[in-house]
């Protein structure tokens, strides 16, 4: 086994044990990346330098005996929609091409305060729109599991990096599903918080009211130990969470005897659901029910109603976010006569097609004369998901479904269908507009030979027991592989 | 829904978008789409339903009015594509 196939956890415990060296990690992942990214095309940006400087000051604290914690010297990378002080910041688009941020992402800040070493900033679609990372003003990235494939999007690079074996961890961010599809497509363990959960502060901003920080990992309990650090209240973002965060190892093993699991009859309905998808997730439940949960059929009437609801009130959320790159501040200027000729120039320049079209399409849903039929509207279905999902827990202690309706799709396959693209995120919407954590893990392999996501949805803010449902899955049926990559 | 050429670049000038002829014949055909496939929401009656504008259940986040550090002059310029002093540059606006 190579130092870069350990677990976060399984390299922390070597690193305390002075097997290793952060250093040492830092290198063999900065080599692999060397000889493999020309394939993945996962990192944007690799900071050797930064993550080298980083390794030998938690080795240097390993001597002393003064560890930040559990993770000093585990080597992440991060999405490139998180600021990071004195390292550019693209967010994946041409518009913001030579930004140097001058301040670190909360997140950021968090990881750099826990001793890890970031390698990087990973590949991602345009301001996180999109289900592939070919929306990325930069270039695709691919899926190490076959690499005519997409790893998902919009953190595709984050999915990619991890399933490579490229980073030990990730984060990526999560508005609509950005997270957990990737995950599923890429045979890895992505989690999307509780909104409020994890600080949004100094992470380019897509849609404010669903947009949300998390780890995409390769075990479970990879994923709670990075959640862990990031699970913290921050005064400079308003709606961070004041709550603490439990210990999520302390039930990680609890297992899932006496819990109800939801079982969703709309995600099984839906058409386009591939059907070995539907049978790995209906085998996943099954083996649940074998470990002593319950299964409960559970109806979410709304489910069909969350693509429209999502793809009006991102939009428009996007739209009046995005706002701000004008050429006045920071990145591209297109010099042009007057000040709203520089402003429709720079974007109409800086943009790409996606971003263009949902600011359109967010600018017309806001417009006068259509905000009630459209924006308004939305914002009710909005309230009838929410509350399909109070019902819900009522009765269950967490919901399982697929993550994706089908596997890794081609590169190009989809690239020039807005609405097919969109409708990859068809299971993961509901869970985002209803602000709620949801997890994807691993739970088979189709007979192509591409994984298949599980998804768990959970309560606000009980992570604990969406994580303890993952684990109890994962212990018994441990689908975590290393893809076929050619060493070359 | 079918958008009008005219409603696409009303809509652009609306969102300072500068697109091309070709942009926007495209726009026009996808957003239509896209509006037809959202027309899906009036099947339902919400009449009564309150709108939900976030997930969180936002609480006003008060605190204390304390000076804490911020970005220098020079740290919030550093990427401004023009400056002049301690100001971002602009085209001129008035005459």
């Amino acid at each position: 086994m190579a130092l870069t196939d350990f677990s976060m956890l399984e390299l922390a415990r070597r690193l305390a044990a002075g097997e290793t060296s952060s250093v040492e990690a830092v290198k063999a992942s900065l080599d692999r990346i060397e000889r493999l990214d020309k394939k993945v095309k996962a990192f944007l940006l690799v900071d050797a330098r930064g993550a080298l400087a980083a390794a030998e000051a938690s080795d240097a604290r390993r001597r002393a005996g003064t560890a930040f914690g559990r993770l000093d010297g585990v080597p992440v990378a991060v999405k490139d929609l998180f600021c990071t002080e004195g390292l550019a910041t693209t967010a994946g688009s041409r518009i913001l091409e030579g930004f140097v941020p001058p301040f670190d992402a909360t997140v950021v800040r968090l990881l750099k305060q826990a001793g890890l070493p970031i390698l990087g900033k990973l590949n991602m679609d345009e301001f996180a729109m999109g289900s592939s990372t070919e929306n990325s003003a930069y270039f695709p990235s691919h899926n190490p599991w076959d690499l005519t494939r997409s790893p998902g999007g919009s953190s595709g690079g984050s999915s990619a990096s991890v399933a490579a074996r490229l980073a030990f961890g990730a984060l990526g961010t999560d508005t609509g599903g950005s997270i957990r599809q990737p995950a599923a497509l890429t045979g890895t363990v992505g989690l999307k918080p509780t909104y409020g959960r994890v600080s949004r502060y100094g992470v380019v901003a897509f849609a404010s009211s669903l947009d949300q920080v998390g780890p995409i990992a390769r075990t479970v309990a990879d994923a709670a130990a990075l959640l862990q650090l990031l699970a913290v209240h921050d005064a400079a973002d308003a709606t961070s969470a004041t709550t603490m965060a439990p210990d999520y190892a302390t039930r990680l093993d609890a297992g899932v005897a006496g819990l109800r699991l939801g079982i969703p009859r709309e995600y099984f309905e839906l058409e386009g659901l591939d059907a070995e998808v539907r049978a790995a997730v209906e085998a996943a439940a099954a083996a649940y029910k074998a470990q002593g949960a319950t299964l409960v059929p559970l109806s979410l009437p709304h489910t069909k109603y969350a693509l429209a609801t999502y793809y009006l009130l991102a939009p428009a959320e996007a739209s009046s976010n995005l706002a701000r790159y004008d050429g006045v501040r920071y990145g591209l200027r297109v010099p042009a006569g007057g000040l709203r000729e520089m402003y429709a120039q720079t974007r109409g320049r800086g943009f790409g097609a996606e971003v263009k079209r949902r600011i359109m399409l967010g600018t017309y849903a806001l417009s006068a004369g259509y905000y009630d039929a459209y924006y308004l509207k939305a914002q009710k279905v909005r309230t009838l998901i929410r509350q399909d999902f109070a019902a819900a827990w009522e009765e269950v202690d967490a919901i399982l479904s697929p993550t994706a309706p089908t596997t890794a799709f081609k590169l190009g396959e989809k690239l020039d269908d807005p609405l097919a693209m969109y409708a990859n995120d068809v299971f993961t919407l509901p869970c985002s507009l209803a602000g709620l954590p949801g997890l994807s893990l691993p739970c088979g392999f189709s007979r192509a030979g591409l994984p298949i996501g599980l998804q768990i949805l959970g309560k606000p803010f009980d992570e604990a027991t969406v994580l303890r449902v993952a684990q109890s899955f994962e212990r018994a049926h441990n689908f975590v592989r290393a893809p076929p990559l050619g060493e070359g | 829904m079918k958008l009008s050429r005219e409603q696409v670049h009303h809509v652009a000038t609306l969102a300072h978008l500068a697109l091309t002829a070709e942009e926007e014949a495209k726009m026009q055909e996808q957003l239509s789409a896209i509006l037809d496939a959202v027309e899906t929401l009036r099947e339902l009656d919400t009449s009564s339903v309150e709108p939900t504008s976030h997930a969180a259940n936002a609480v006003e986040g008060w605190r204390e009015d304390t000076v804490v550090p911020s970005l220098s002059p020079d740290q919030a310029l550093k990427n401004a594509p023009a400056r002049v002093g301690t100001s971002f540059a602009v085209p001129r606006i008035l005459e």
